[in-house]
């Protein structure tokens, strides 16, 4: 019987993949994936709930309507994020996130 | 064991599986199509959820738009000499990943949300359709997504700006 812990744990599952990526990769682009990764971590178990949620359905949907508003702004994010990395792969020739320290004191 | 929990399991594991690829994969490229697997099964397993809608928005989204932006932005950085993809703190990463994960099933397991008396099976009425996810999306929702597409538009407007080469003298 499929249970609303199997969409949590997949959810944790990818969620701490995401968080390795972000910690261990060199590639700027990779660590954006790897944040993508997490986003949708969220979104499992955003779906998750709202479909084992007893609510009337009109209340039921509103998960699903999180869901929509982070796969926006993940949109965005990916767009505005990759743009960055392409202006610093310009400037600095390089988009290792360990060699940008022009920031650093 | 039910059919639905088959394909799950087979979703989750396909899910996992290319999600660990993505991250451990030296080559970048490879990494990219891996991302387009993980996502695509989890369109699936948002199929298993009864949430049609949302399985067609990550399917047209992140497997068609958000992968090939990846794939531009991969073509665009690349440089020659890649000696490693990883930093020297990868064990750190790694027990970071095992730590936040063994946490988060631990509270996930001992918070217990049968108990609160949801649902045991996922709901397979038409509530979370189409029909409802739009009314509820364009009357109680309605500000909050014009003001994220006016978010998406900023984003975007100011992705074409940092992309843009200056020095053509335009």
């Amino acid at each position: 019987m499929l249970e609303l812990v199997h969409f949590q744990v997949l959810s944790a599952a990818l969620f701490s993949i995401g968080i390795f990526g972000v910690l261990a990769r060199r590639s700027a682009v990779l660590v954006l994936i790897s944040i993508e990764i997490m986003l949708n971590a969220v979104n499992v178990n955003l779906v998750g709930i709202a479909a084992f949620s007893d609510r009337a359905a009109d209340v039921r949907v509103f998960g699903q309507i999180l869901v929509v508003f982070i796969i926006t702004i993940a949109a965005a994010e990916i767009g505005l994020a990759l743009a960055i990395v392409l202006r610093v792969f310009r400037n600095r020739g390089s988009a290792n996130v360990d060699e940008l320290n022009v920031m650093k004191w | 064991m039910t059919a639905q929990l088959v394909v799950f399991y087979i979703l989750g594991v396909a899910t996992v599986l290319s999600s660990l690829g993505v991250v451990l994969t030296r080559n970048v490229v490879h990494a990219a199509f891996m991302l387009l697997v993980a996502l695509l099964a989890v369109a699936g397993i948002f199929l298993v959820a009864v949430a049609e809608f949302l399985a067609l928005a990550q399917i047209l989204i992140y497997g068609g738009a958000v992968t090939v932006v990846v794939l531009f932005a991969i073509m665009l950085t690349r440089s020659d000499d890649q000696p490693r993809a990883d930093h020297r703190q990868r064990g750190l990463a790694m027990l970071a990943g095992i730590g936040v994960f063994g946490l988060l099933v631990l509270a996930f397991v001992a918070s217990d949300v049968a108990s609160l008396g949801g649902a045991t099976g996922v709901a397979t009425d038409s509530g979370t359709g189409f029909e409802n996810l739009g009314l509820s999306l364009f009357t109680d929702w309605a500000v909050p997504f014009e003001m994220v597409s006016l978010v998406l538009l900023v984003a975007l407007i100011g992705a074409i700006m940092l992309a843009r080469n200056l020095e053509d003298g335009e």
